[in-house]
């Protein structure tokens, strides 16, 4: 039997996605024992799931390290990892968006500063624009950067804004929905297709009730 | 001298099979230059997999830059002929960015090119020789092909205009159905066009059931033309026996401002990336200013370096301490060469030495002392 590796990101996220799997009939009932494991498989279904960090999940299925995961639209667009992206799991649904602190207005005679961790996101969408902006990239605790004057703007995941408001800032534009992604490796979907297939099938089954 | 089987690893083995069945369908060798002018590569930057290009300035001033690609080179140094084929099989490195990093790899490349006025019959003929390069590296492998020509007369027949038909092909490239369902849903694309295009994401069992599901969306004689010659390309493939591992994907869109006709991708079982990737690139040629028609592709040896490896466990079959008798060890080590054994002579135990055997010189011939 073909073991089929699949990558899962840690986290909330994660869980649910494991549940819709597992709502597919393509269940691991270890991976719901609470232990520090983070691999788990299930023999007689010739499976196995790991939890890796959110942002890694792409880099393990485009190299083959797993056949399937599942990642949120922003990695995908961010890092563009040569895979294939099966289904829209309607689940980890936000919005990548441009931030500013209250009352700001753009001042097109000088390049926008923008912090953000999404620097090919946020070049693609400004350069659309045809907007001449410099980009900051930060690693983390974005919202801080226009209060410190580090930056005019920020681009950052928005789910339900309240880190935004806390921080006195608030959205000013959304760039595009974002939601959790089913995807594959390139090599994998011809050599496991007839499994990659069926799990993508029900899957998007689940989706529909959802 | 014979070459032991177990010197070579797993990449120069196939690099040698496939020089040998290259050589045989009449392709020759063509043997490139390290360098070339920088302006080439500059000019045709999109058809490069990466944009960056190392360069230099050599003694005359001019900017020269290392190899990022070999069929540009081909297609430079080649001229339009009437009944005049060019047919060149290259071993190659190629240098090019890692994606994501800012440092060059060195790529050693294996290809064919086949340019001149080309019919039907060189067209299946270099698909045939992917499949063969692919069945010379293992049983376990599976080939893609595509046909850009077909596509793109379906986006022409249907009006659709450039902006949308990049948005489409980008999800006919990512096999993403939903964001397929949205871009249709925002541009008000009509019902019957979008199942048309449907048809170019689907998952074809077989190359019967791809073949007449792409007739059916053919409807003017530009698109039946295309279907006609994929149609050609696909029963040669089935009348070959190739069929069982080949599979028409869509998804394999590579640049359509550069390819014209099929497109194609090899991928073996172990290797998570294509190790073969070519197709028709007429386009190109019309691009540098060429009339004919050219097509090739890439065996990209560097990934099958991972492909089961040849390694030994130990470093040395033989650890031979010559105790003083060198004359005698010297003749020791011609008998066991002979007889394809590799050995190390010392007259100490060397740190780090894996060995299968360990033998020592005395006065009354060589003794054995220890056997791993």
């Amino acid at each position: 039997m073909k073991v089929i590796d699949v990558a899962l990101p840690k986290g909330r996220l994660g869980e649910k996605v494991y549940d819709l799997f597992e709502a597919s009939g393509y269940e691991c009932p270890s991976i719901k024992e609470d232990n520090r494991k983070l691999i788990f498989e299930n023999k007689d279904l010739g499976l196995r799931f790991f939890w890796v960090k959110p942002s890694d999940v792409a880099i393990y299925v485009e190299r083959g390290a797993a056949d399937i995961g599942v990642c949120g639209k922003d990695i995908l667009l961010e890092y563009d990892p040569d895979v294939y992206e099966l289904l829209d799991l309607k689940i980890g649904k936000c919005r990548m968006a441009v931030a500013a602190k209250d009352g700001f207005k753009d001042d097109s005679d000088v390049p926008l500063r923008v912090a953000t961790k999404f620097s090919k996101i946020t070049e693609d969408f400004y350069s659309k624009k045809c907007r001449e902006i410099d980009i900051i990239h930060l690693n983390g605790s974005i919202e801080i950067a226009p209060i410190l004057n580090l930056s005019d703007v920020i681009v950052d995941i928005v789910e339900t804004g309240k880190t935004l408001y806390e921080n006195n800032l608030k959205p000013i534009e959304t760039i595009m929905p974002i939601s959790a992604r089913l995807i594959s490796n390139k090599a994998s979907y011809q050599f496991k297709n007839e499994i990659i297939e069926d799990i993508k099938e029900k899957l998007s089954l689940q989706v529909k009730n959802l | 001298m014979q070459i032991e089987n177990n010197i070579l690893k797993t990449d120069e083995k196939i690099a040698f099979l496939l020089r040998s069945l290259y050589h045989r369908f009449g392709y020759s060798h063509y043997k490139m230059k390290k360098f070339e002018e920088y302006e080439l590569y500059a000019r045709n930057r999109d058809f490069l997999s990466s944009e960056s290009i190392i360069s230099f300035t050599d003694a005359t001033g001019k900017l020269m830059a290392l190899k990022p690609d070999v069929t540009l080179s081909i297609i430079n140094n080649s001229q339009d002929e009437e009944k005049q084929i060019k047919k060149l099989y290259y071993d190659e490195n190629v240098y090019r960015l890692n994606k994501g990093f800012s440092s060059f790899s060195e790529i050693r490349q294996i290809g064919l090119e086949c340019i001149g006025y080309l019919s039907i019959y060189e067209i299946c003929e270099v698909v045939g020789l992917a499949l063969k390069s692919l069945e010379n590296i293992t049983e376990n492998y599976i080939f893609e092909i595509s046909h850009i020509g077909l596509l793109n007369s379906i986006f022409e027949e249907n009006k659709i205009e450039d902006r949308i038909k990049n948005k489409i092909l980008n999800c006919i490239r990512s096999k993403s159905i939903d964001e397929f369902d949205m871009i249709c849903k925002t541009e008000q694309i009509d019902e019957n066009i979008i199942n048309k295009l449907k048809v170019f994401m689907k998952n074809f069992r077989s190359i019967d059931e791809a073949i007449s599901e792409l007739k059916n969306i053919c409807s003017t004689e530009i698109s039946k033309k295309e279907m006609d010659e994929f149609n050609e390309v696909l029963n040669f493939i089935k009348q070959m026996g190739y069929d069982e591992n080949s599979k028409v994907n869509f998804a394999l869109t590579n640049d359509i401002n550069y390819y014209s006709g099929v497109a194609f991708k090899g991928y073996v079982m172990g290797i998570p990336s294509g190790i073969i990737s070519g197709g028709q690139y007429d386009n190109l040629m019309e691009k540098m200013g060429r009339t004919s028609n050219a097509i090739g592709f890439a065996v990209y040896l560097n990934e099958l370096k991972r492909l089961g490896s040849s390694k030994s466990e130990y470093d040395v079959d033989i650890l031979l301490l010559h105790e003083g008798y060198m004359a005698e060890a010297v003749n020791e080590v011609k008998i066991l060469s002979k007889y394809g054994k590799s050995v190390w002579v010392s007259d100490f135990i060397p740190k780090n030495i894996k060995y299968r055997k360990l033998l020592k010189m005395t006065d009354k011939g060589v003794i054995e002392y220890e056997s791993n």
